[in-house]
This record gives structure tokens, sequence and C-alpha cells, in this order.
């Protein structure tokens, strides 16, 4: 036997005395597999834990915060969504097509298995610069794998982002997002409860892919990393699609207990966390588990991540018509064993008891850490680095082009018309816009999401950059005309046991926390992926925030593209704006430095409750956010989506590349009909925002002037090409 | 007026059908399951998109073996009105019901996108609610859309009027530009001989609605409601 064998699976010599005194004895080599998944950084959360318990996690609208498969608000009249992101970094970069779509299928099963019908995926994805030829071949696999799947299973892919940075190249980034809906009295819960009752697993056979799976995903990548290829696993949309139909069939007819998917730490996980959610314990037979291959140990069976396989609890009477359902879907569940009083999980193989440990010690009996935090060397350096010691920029004709084309900004269709982002016929607001809108048939009103996060933000000013996140955000779902109802968080960091990493991610929590709690949007779920370094370099500090908003009335909504020629284009919000951090510093420049712009929360919340009650009036015709690339890039996004030319006038200043590129928080471009400006404007005061107007909806080119200078003369027909033919060019 | 909606394992536009047929047209619609052995008393019979079976070894090639199958080709034979969109379109070549065949597309990539149809034939039970070269706007969404004929096959669809849509650009061009799968000489729809039985890849079912970006979708289920209305039922050759 190897001396002291949970070094080898990430376990420390303290974690295995914990284990050791809360069994009572010491664990055999199976129950160690177990603890050792369940206690990995990706299950367990021991370093991020004391963080999260910042977030605001409840109000009216929550009915199931963090701590379930997914987090759940009310939508009135009887219906909720459902929704939460998750990471699939580590796979994707070993194996991006398979690593992406077991993400698509592994966020699927999150939503169903609350009872919800998926309605959506979304994703926000991070690579290297695209003149790296594996960070091309990441990108096109990670695109190819996300629709391969979600397009199988019929659920459209509607919203997302991407990044490419130099800090991605080797750990690219993956969190996908799923949204559902549910007539409220169908939620179910992940809990093995009621002694007797049957504990069923259905779906796929369990193989030997994605064996310890989490604990690869708690441990830096290297060089190494490529033999850690069998921990990804396999994905079967086709037999993802039958299970979700099955599963939704038997939640609608009462006829389980509890639900609990097998994503993470497979078997081990589902039995641990039901029985421990019920303060139960289950009794099962290892060798009713339906195998792909011979001769899989027991430890195999329960660590196994093998896709598309569900839990179910059942009451005994009702599993023959639980089997008749999933026949009807071409499944045949299994009963592996019973709910028992004892607290503990116990699993046989071969007739003897090979596993009996307590569930809540396996799933919830981990280290809390408090890890060091310090204050990295950069920070201080790059924040006090002053822009405008840059030189000035010259052709600002050029500088908008290099802009529109940077892949950063370029339009993302080239992405995502390789997803279905139109089956099930409700997408009335699809990619492109600040977020997706997508209705709700049974009662005409509609939902908004969208996922956001600037990590070079982040990175330049944790604190700040959270709050800026968050803020930017639900700002996206405001520009639609829809209240943000809550909020599922992604955090992508690098390893916690650093403390200028954990530094990073406790000041980027707080900071989220802080604008959650001053904008009123709970956190109801999410998911910290630690470790994202390769051979020691960590990425940016990554938060990515999914928001979910409510609309009453799907027809009237906010979009993004002018209307008409002659309405009046007017900048909604703050003031304060710099090139620090910008899109123009990195794209121009080739700098990511910069002190940030500050935020006043009170003015953000002000800001989205103007534009809301504007777009559901229908005093304005259009309203999108201004984001990186500042002023310039915006007011190009809004006319190229509308294929109207627009003019605008800042005031005379020394350095234009501010007004026109400058970023900054709670910022909202509007265009108004000349007829409804006065009282536009009257609400602006009310609301206490300030309005500017800048010109006009007119001709067919983009044309800006700071004071009497023409520094912008743009074809429209040319500004287009570049944003709309970037990734055309730079892929093939 | 009663529509049958095929359901095969992995059909998932089956739901779109369904709501275009109720909630725009107002008729009748009705799942039939792939292990159904009679279509009941449709009136016609949509094969929905979707990835049957997964659209694994190749698409529509398992579904075609469905029990359902036996009693669709039984209602086409005797004339019945047969619609196949996307997944739906490749089963019933699949199955031999149309001519040709449906390959990967030619960049490789599944495409998701608006595309314009231009109808080459008004006179059939599918289009008969169309102008003359009338110009459609649809999306598709699909991988395997590359419509392939083989040069008699090709003769014979021409000759016969066969060839119900093309891709066009705006201005109604077939140009290679606005091929957006590499099919055959733009093709995006056909009949089979007799005129009862089409597919198409673009999904007129995604397009009933304007807020959904188009209702040209509406003019080929139209064109089967007036047909059915007319002659009762399809009156064979």
């Amino acid at each position: 036997m190897i001396d002291r064998p949970w070094l080898q699976m990430g376990l420390s010599d303290r974690e295995y005395e914990m284990i050791v005194n809360q069994l009572g004895r010491e664990p055999n080599l199976i129950e160690l597999n177990m603890y050792s998944v369940m206690w990995s950084e990706h299950c367990s959360y021991k370093h991020s834990r004391s963080a999260l318990s910042l977030f605001p996690t409840s109000g009216p609208q929550v009915i199931q915060g963090p701590g379930e498969n997914a987090g759940v608000v009310d939508l009135g009249d009887g219906w909720a969504a459902v929704f939460k992101i998750e990471s699939h970094n580590h796979p994707s970069a070993v194996e991006p097509y398979q690593g992406a779509a077991t993400g698509i299928g592994g966020i699927l099963r999150d939503i169903f298995t609350m009872g919800a019908q998926p309605i959506a995926f979304l994703n926000s994805l991070r690579f290297g610069k695209l003149d790296d030829l594996r960070s091309r071949y990441l990108f096109d696999g990670v695109i190819a794998g996300i629709g391969g799947y979600g397009n199988c299973v019929g659920i459209p892919t509607v919203a997302g982002e991407i990044y490419f940075e130099e800090c991605y190249r080797g750990n690219p980034l993956v969190n996908a997002m799923c949204v559902g809906i549910m007539p409220l009295e169908r939620l179910v819960l992940g809990k093995a409860s009621g002694e007797g009752n049957l504990v069923v697993l259905v779906g796929a056979r369990t193989g030997r892919d994605g064996i310890h799976g989490v604990t690869f995903a708690s441990e830096e990548l290297s060089e190494q990393s490529e033999e850690r290829r069998p921990a990804v696993q396999v994905g079967d949309p086709f037999l993802g699609k039958l299970l979700l139909e099955g599963t939704l069939e038997v939640i609608a007819k009462k006829l389980v207990t509890g639900v609990q998917d097998l994503g993470g730490a497979g078997l081990t996980c589902a039995l641990t966390e039901t029985a421990a959610r019920a303060g139960s314990g289950v009794d099962i037979d290892l060798d009713q588990v339906p195998l792909r291959e011979a001769g899989m140990q027991p430890f195999e069976i329960l660590t196994s991540e093998s896709q598309e396989r569900m839990l179910l609890i059942v009451e005994p009477d009702k599993f023959e018509a639980v089997e008749a359902v999933f026949k009807r879907w071409e499944l045949a569940p299994v009963v592996l064993g019973k709910v028992t009083a004892s607290g503990k999980v116990v699993a046989r193989f071969g007739g003897e008891k090979v596993v009996n440990v307590p569930a809540q010690s396996v799933s919830g009996g981990s280290p809390t850490y408090q890890p060091k935090a310090k204050e990295p060397d950069y920070f201080k350096e790059l924040a006090a680095f002053d822009p405008l010691t840059l030189p000035k920029i010259k052709d600002y004709n050029q500088a908008l082009l290099d802009l529109l084309r940077d892949p950063d900004i370029a339009s993302k269709e080239w992405v995502w018309r390789r997803y279905d982002y139109l089956v099930r016929t409700c997408t009335v607001q699809g990619p492109g816009g600040d977020a997706a809108v997508i209705r709700i048939r049974e009662n005409g009103k509609a939902l908004a999401m969208s996922v956001d996060g600037n990590s070079r933000q982040v990175y330049l000013d944790p604190y700040l950059g959270g709050m800026l996140a968050v803020a930017e955000a639900t700002r996206n779902i405001s520009c639609c005309g829809a209240e943000p109802l809550g909020i599922t968080d992604c955090l992508n960091f690098g390893n916690p046991e650093k403390p200028e990493i954990y530094w990073q991610f406790r000041n980027t929590v707080s900071g989220m926390a802080e604008a959650c709690a001053q904008l009123d949007v709970p956190v109801v779920g999410g998911n910290v992926s630690f470790y994202n370094e390769v051979e020691g370099e960590a990425i940016y500090p990554t938060p990515v925030i999914g928001v979910v908003g409510l609309l009453d009335n799907y027809e009237i909504q906010g979009r993004i593209a002018f209307r008409n020629r002659g309405d009046l284009i007017c900048l909604l919000g703050a003031d304060e704006i710099t090139l620090g951090g910008s899109q123009l510093l990195k794209t121009v420049h080739g700098q990511i430095k910069g002190a940030l712009a500050k935020i006043d929360l009170m003015l953000e919340k002000r800001l989205q409750l103007l534009v809301r009650k504007l777009i559901l009036a229908a005093a304005i015709e259009s309203a999108h956010d201004l984001a990186e690339g500042g002023l310039a890039v915006s007011l190009a996004e809004c006319s190229m989506a509308a294929g109207l030319g627009a003019s605008v006038r800042l005031p005379a200043t020394d350095r234009p590349e501010v007004a026109f590129f400058g970023e900054g928080p709670s910022r909202i471009l509007i265009s108004v009909s000349p007829a409804r400006m006065e009282a536009v404007q009257k609400e602006a005061a009310a609301y206490a925002v300030p309005l500017h107007e800048l010109g006009q909806v007119k001709g067919d080119a983009l044309l800006m002037f700071c004071g009497d200078d023409l520094l912008v003369q743009q074809d429209l027909k040319r500004a287009k090409k570049a944003y709309e033919e970037a990734f055309q060019w730079i892929m093939t | 007026m009663k529509f049958g909606v095929i359901v095969f394992p992995g059909s998932n536009c089956d739901l779109d059908a369904y709501h275009l047929i109720r909630d725009q047209l107002h008729k009748q619609a009705v799942y039939i399951r792939h292990d159904a052995l009679s279509l009941g008393d449709c009136d016609l019979v949509i094969l929905p998109g979707g990835f049957s079976y997964g659209d694994y070894l190749r698409s529509g090639a398992i579904a075609r073996f469905s029990k359902i199958m036996t009693a669709v080709e039984t209602f086409a034979a005797a004339g019945g009105l047969v619609l196949g969109i996307c997944n739906g379109f490749q089963v019933l070549t699949e199955a031999g019901l149309l001519p040709g065949a449906l390959y990967r597309n030619n960049h490789l990539q599944f495409r998701c996108q608006q595309v314009n149809i231009r109808v080459e034939n008004n006179k059939t039970p599918f289009t008969n609610a169309a102008g003359n070269q009338e110009i459609l706007k649809m999306p598709i969404a699909h991988g395997d859309g590359n419509y392939y004929a083989s040069p008699d096959q090709q003769n014979e669809m021409e000759a016969h009027g066969q060839i119900l849509f093309r891709y066009v650009d705006e201005s109604g061009e077939a140009t290679t530009e606005a091929n957006p799968n590499g099919s055959l000489d733009n093709i995006a729809g056909v009949c089979n001989r007799k005129g009862n039985v089409a597919g198409l890849m673009p999904h007129p079912e995604r397009a009933g609605e304007n807020i959904l970006g188009s209702a040209d979708g509406l003019i080929i289920f139209k064109s089967l409601l007036s047909y059915l209305e007319r002659e009762g039922a399809f009156i064979c050759d």
C-alpha cells in the first residue's frame, strides 16, 4: 500500500486526521476516495465558504437560495424561474469539445432536477488571444461543444460573452448557465427523505469516464494535465434529452419525493448530499448499478462522473409508475437500495458492506479555511499609472475601427450562429443586444437574462471591479425594461492558497456583495472555480455574473437599435469616466493599467429604475448600456443594429479620447423622439439622473464632433464590415 | 382540420410546429409518437425538426425505421399531405419518400440564421398561397442541410416542378453567398413527383410571428389549409 494515500487524492494530513475523528476510525480506501472527492475544493467550497457568506441571499422573491441544485425565484401567478451557472474550465482546457458539451449537459440537469422546464442557455467564455493556434483550437472546439449539446437537446442558447486575454491561454474559462421555468407547486428538492423509500438510478450506464473529475478541477493545470484526459467526461445529448423528458414527466405526475442529478463526484455526491439534506441515510447495493464495462471497482463506481444520470427517491408503491414513464423514453430505472434513518451512507458490493460513512461528514464535514490574504505587488503600481501620459490619439476613425474589430468587442454572430437560439419559438430578443428576452408562453410575461464580467477591471481593482460587474450585469437587464430578480455567479480565480489570489477573491466577493445589497439583487446560487493557473501563472480574477429579470409583457421591451431618423440621442447617468483599464488602452496601446472610475451605487440604482420606467412607458425608442469602448463604441452599436447613421457632439476638450472612449459605470445611451424629449427630461430630473443631449439619429454615417472638430466620420457600412466580419477574418 | 406532429425520440421542434398550428392557425394539432401504428384521423402530417435518435449514424437514418413511418408511407402513398421540416426533411429523404440527400453543411458548421427563400413553384399544396417567385424570410438551424441529388434526379425534378424553394439574397438572386450550406443549385426544399410530400431545411414553423423575426412561414401553412379546404383531400394523379 502507498504511504499516506490521501496525499495523492488531494487531502492534507490534517484533513485526514479530521476524517478519522469524524468517522471514529480510519476510512478504508473506498471511503477515502469518497471523502477525497467531496472534500475537494470543487465540492466543498472549503476556501471560499467564509467569503461567500457575505452575499445577500434573501428577498421576498427568493424561494430557494444557494445550497440546492439551482436557485429559484418567484415570478408571480404561481410561476417560478430556476437558474444556475457553473464552470467547466479544466475539462475544456484538455478536451474542448467534450469539456464544453458536458458543461452544458451538467447545468441542464441542475435545472430540470428541480422540476423546471429549461428554456435557455447562456455562456461566458475566456480564451487566450487568437493569434495562438492552440487558443483557436480551444475556441473553436468549445463553441462546437456548446452547440453540439445545446442544439441537440433543443434548448436555445440565447446570450453570452467572450473575451480574449493572454492570461487565459492555457486555462480557458467555460461557464455555462441555464434558465428554466416551472409552476411553483412542482418544485422538488434533492432530499432523500422518508425511511423505506427507494433510491433509484436512471439514465446512462456508469463507466470509467470522469473519475476524480472534481479533484482534477481542484488543482492547477500543468504539462501533466494532458494525462488527466480520462478525467474528462463524454456527453450524450440524445440521452440527456430523453432523461430530461422522463424526469420532468415523473415530477409533473408527482411520482418522486426527491431528485438529484449526478454531476461532479458522481454517485458519492448524490448519495451523501441527498441524505445529508434530509438528515437521513441510504443503504445501497453497488452491484445494481448498470455498468459500461466489467471489472469496475467500488471506488470507481462511486466516483465516476459518467454523464446523463439521475438519482430519484421514490415511494415503493410508485416505482412501477416511474418505471412506466421512463420506459416510454427508452430508459430503465434501477433500484439501488433504500432510504434509512441511520444518517449513514452504506454501500454493499459482492454481498459485503464496503462503505459505512456518515452522510453529513462526507458532504459537509470538510474544514472551512480562512486563507491568508496579501495585496499583490502589482496592485498599487498599476493603479498609479496615468493614462494621459500616453500619446494622444491622432486618427479617431482608425481607433474606432480598431475597437470595432477587436475580438473583445466585434460582433459575436460568427459564434452564435452556430447555436440554435430560436428553438422553442420563445426568443423574442436573441443574441446581440444587452440581454436576451425569452417569453413565457403560459402567461405572456418574459424573462430577460444576461451574463457579464469584465475581468480586466476586476484585476485592476477587485473590490471596485466586483461592484462594477454586478452593476453592469443588472444594468443590461434594466436596459431591456426588466427588473432584475436574482443573480447566479461563477467565480473563477487562481489558487486560493496563495495570499495574493485570496486577496483578489475576498475583495471581489466583498465588492459584489456590497453592490448586490445596494441594488437589492440577491445571489441565489453559483459556483466557485479555483486553481485556474498554468505553471503557477493565474488567470485574471474573473467573476461572471448571470442575472435573470422579469418583464410583465413580452411585447414591451427595450432594444439597443436606434429606431427613427430624427430621434434625439441622449446619455443618461454618471459623468465620471477614465481611460484606466479601458478597451482603448488594451486595443490601441496594448496596456492594461490605470485606476477605474468609481461607482455611486445609489445613482446606479436610480438610473436602472429610470430606464425601466422609460422603456415600459414607451417614452424612449432605444437603450444601450455603455461598456467596453465607451460612448463611441456604444453609439456605433446602436447605429449598426438599426442601419441608421448618427451625429453627436461633445464639448470641446484637450483629450477627446477620454470623452469618446473613456469608460465608467452607470451610463446608458438612449434615443428619444423629439416630441417626448421634455417628458423624458422631467423624469430624469425626478430621479436625479443627469441627462445630456448629444445629437441625433440621422443619415448613413457616424459623425462624432468634439466642439467644432469632426473627429469621426465613418461610413456605417464600413464600420459594420469591420464589426461583423472580424471573426470571419481571424478564424479563416 | 387536424395536423399530426410526429415525435421521434430526440425531436425538438415538435413543440414549435404544435404551437404554430394551435396559436397562430387556430387549428387542431396532436402529437403522434414514433411507436404508434396509426396516424389516427389526421388530415396532414408534419415531421418536425430536431435530432431524432441524436442524429447518430446519419441524420434521419434511424428514425426512418420507426414504427410510425410505415403509417406515414401508407398515408403518403394514398395521397396524404406530408411535410418534413429540417430533420423531418432528412427523415423523408432517408425513407425514400423524397429524392436526394442532405449532406453535412459545406463549411462543416451548424448554422442558425434568417435566410430568404424563393418560391419556385406556387402551384403545389405547400405553396399555393405564395406569389410566383415570392421571397419568404425564415430561419435555418442545422448542421446537415447541404442538399444533393444526382443529375438525373435533378433534371426530373426540374421537369416536374418539384423544386419548391431556393436560397436567394434579398433581391431574389440565387447567389453563392445566399446559399448557407452548399446545397446543390441553392435548393432549400423539394417535393415528390406526385406533389403531396414535401421537405425543406428552413423552419416555417419558427416564422409565424413578427416578434420572432418573420411571419412568412404562415404562407406555407395557409397553403396547406386552403388546399385541403378546396380539395377536401389530396387527389392522386
